[in-house]
């Protein structure tokens, strides 16, 4: 599968215009599990966490169904949020990181609207990480109502005084033909740029692991292994998406930042 | 009574064969071929052409029956084609069905719990197998046949307009597309949400096509030999292309204004957005330009293939989703490397272009040995379907 990335690398050659514009920050630090010339993704700036980190105590709220979460008794331990908050803890010397959770599978976005007041309210975070689309996929929920779920979830979290960035759904290669991810995976990116919030391409990451074979994501097992070295890389590169955004200037006030005004 | 053309366009074969190949090439998930397909460099994509000339050829082939035999008949003759595509999407949904039981019973990964979610449905077989027949629930990219019926099911009064009064039967036709998009009309789908392909907003394409087909074709050869109206669609799809390089590489989206964004997305394919339709347009009037209706080519070997698989297309059609099925199952199960893309996309086209052939034979000599017909039934109908 290495030759779509041939394919990736070949055209910008020919458009040209991609060299003037400096690659993204992330680049420099590759680990094992980041991927060369990741370039899906969005990145916007996060000012209540910058504020946060510079308090010492960074407070975060996962909002996600079941590819947030791991089976299993130590599953908690080893799924996404809690690797996140180890890299943000290890990143962020003398910053007190909480990351609370609010994940149940089998949750649309429309559905995971519920309970967000309460779980904000109870984690008072400066951001909010929202991984959603997968399930929305599956029920074919109307994409317009998609949409608007979205708008309305940014508006809650921003007016409880928290950022937000977006998770997209899990390459799963076994599924490809039975789930339609693509409009939602356009919708979530489109609500993204509309509404400056950051977006963690999970898609095409995982995407790009099976091509490179960091991981056979084909495989069938009952193990966790590897669904536990997955969500360490996950969390990993979300950390660094964290800290990116934080750290990139922020135009004006919060006010500037709502589209359409 | 308008006209009705008495030849068959060959181009109309050729380009809906394309078409059949492009909807595989894209059936296939992750396909890296199908980076060549149209759909990565514009708006639109092989649906809008595989619809247009599917209007297209139903008033071709029913309205020299409507005109010749009469409403009733070419109604008939139009329900007894919706039928027949309705067995065949049943025939695709069974071959779905035992895809995704294997896939069921074979494929575990704790990764994954939540999208094997998707299998579920197989635990109340009696709730989505009748919704199934109904159409309501339609799996992944099985889309496209329903939508041709419910097309076919009011093909025989609007065709019954046409060729009474064209302009009006089309602005009919534009009124349900607006209607439909004023008040978000739509059919509804299993278990939630809308048709995937909205029919009271893609039958604009096809009665268009079926209006081009009535004599609309000759009528707009002014406008579409134009330099100007060439020369606005060649910018128009300058314009999309440059806008889809930004689906690839997001740091050229930095050059796009907000307000163009803004304007243009989201670009609606459940809809049939205008911005689709428009591209659609500018290919078409692009390529009726390059490609005259007595080019040689079009006889030659080279368009055979093509035009072998646009002839049969409904068979061609489902053949095609079954083999994207196939070709994904390959993936999965034997290799997903680049060669082996290559290698089921090609063989893929292969077979299909191979079952054109064979089912023409078919019809040869089925026709010889049924002896000479009677020529009442014969006009538009040797060799040719809608």
């Amino acid at each position: 599968m290495k030759g779509r990335f041939i394919f990736l690398l070949a055209l910008p050659l020919v458009v040209g215009v991609c060299q003037i514009v400096p690659g993204p920050a992330w680049a420099q630090a590759l680990t094992e599990c980041d991927v060369p010339n990741r370039q899906n993704e969005i990145d916007f700036p996060l000012p209540q966490v910058k504020k946060a980190i510079a308090a010492k105590h960074l407070n975060v709220l996962v909002l996600g169904a079941g590819s947030s979460q791991l089976p299993g008794p130590s599953g908690a331990k080893n799924a996404y949020p809690a690797r996140l908050q180890q890299a943000l803890s290890a990143r962020l010397p003398g910053v007190e990181v909480n990351v609370a959770t609010d994940v149940k599978p089998t949750r649309t976005a429309v559905e995971m609207l519920k309970t967000l007041k309460t779980s904000l309210a109870d984690a008072k975070p400066a951001l909010m990480i929202w991984q959603t689309a997968t399930v929305d996929a599956m029920q074919a929920v109307d994409p317009d109502q998609f949409s608007h779920a979205l708008d309305k979830g940014i508006k809650i979290a921003r007016s409880a005084g928290s950022d937000v960035i977006f998770i997209n759904p899990q390459y799963s290669p076994r599924t490809e033909s039975m789930i339609a991810l693509a409009t939602y995976v356009e919708n979530l990116r489109w609500v993204a740029l509309q509404h400056e919030v950051p977006l963690f391409d999970r898609f095409n990451l995982m995407k790009a692991w099976a091509d490179l074979g960091t991981f056979d994501l084909y495989s069938a097992t009952k193990k966790l292994d590897m669904a536990e070295r997955v969500h360490g890389c996950l969390g990993g590169l979300l950390a660094d998406l964290v800290l990116e955004a934080s750290k990139a200037s922020v135009p004006n006030t919060d006010s500037g930042r709502e589209p359409g005004k | 009574m308008a006209p009705v053309p008495t030849e068959r366009d060959l181009r109309l074969d050729l380009f809906r064969g394309l078409a059949l190949w492009l909807i595989f090439l894209d059936h296939i998930p992750s396909n890296l071929v199908s980076w060549v397909t149209i759909r990565n460099y514009g708006f639109s994509d092989a649906t809008e052409i595989f619809v247009f000339i599917s209007g297209y050829t139903a008033a071709f082939v029913y309205g020299r029956a409507m005109a010749a035999s009469g409403f009733i008949i070419a109604s008939a003759r139009v329900l007894k084609r919706a039928w027949q595509i309705y067995v065949a999407h049943v025939f695709l949904f069974a071959i779905y069905l035992a895809e995704i039981s294997y896939v069921s019973h074979s494929f575990d990964n704790p990764l994954y719990s939540e999208e094997m979610g998707v299998l579920n449905f197989l635990n109340n077989p009696d709730v989505t197998i009748i919704q199934a027949l109904l159409l309501k629930f339609k799996p992944v990219n099985m889309d496209v046949l329903p939508l041709y019926i419910v097309l076919l099911l009011w093909f025989a009064p609007i065709l019954w307009l046409l060729l009474r009064s064209p302009s009006l039967a089309l602005l009919v036709s534009a009124a349900i597309y607006t209607l439909s998009w004023m008040f978000e009309w739509n059919l509804p789908a299993y278990p939630s949400g809308d048709w995937a392909f909205n029919p009271l907003a893609w039958q604009l394409l096809f009665v268009f096509g079926a209006w081009c087909a009535l004599g609309g074709a000759g009528r707009l050869a002014r406008w579409t030999k134009s330099r100007v109206v060439v020369g606005l669609a060649f910018c128009y799809l300058a314009f999309a292309f440059s806008i889809a390089m930004t689906w690839y590489f997001p740091m050229l989206g930095a050059y796009v204004p907000s307000i163009v964004g803004e304007a243009i997305y989201p670009i609606d394919k459940t809809n049939l957005d205008v911005l689709r339709i428009l591209h659609f347009l500018s290919l078409a009037v692009i390529t009726v330009r390059l490609v005259p209706p007595d080019w040689p080519a079009l006889k030659s070997p080279l368009c055979w293939p093509a035009i072998v698989c646009g002839r049969h297309s409904l068979e061609i059609f489902c053949l095609g989703v079954f083999l994207s099925f196939a070709g994904h199952f390959v993936f999965t199960e034997v290799s997903n490397r680049v060669f082996m893309h290559v290698v089921v996309s090609l063989s893929g086209i292969a077979i299909m272009v191979g079952a054109g052939a064979l089912i023409s034979w078919y019809r040869r000599i089925e026709r010889q040995g049924s002896g000479p017909r009677p020529p009442a039934t014969k006009p538009g109908y040797a060799g040719s379907e809608a």
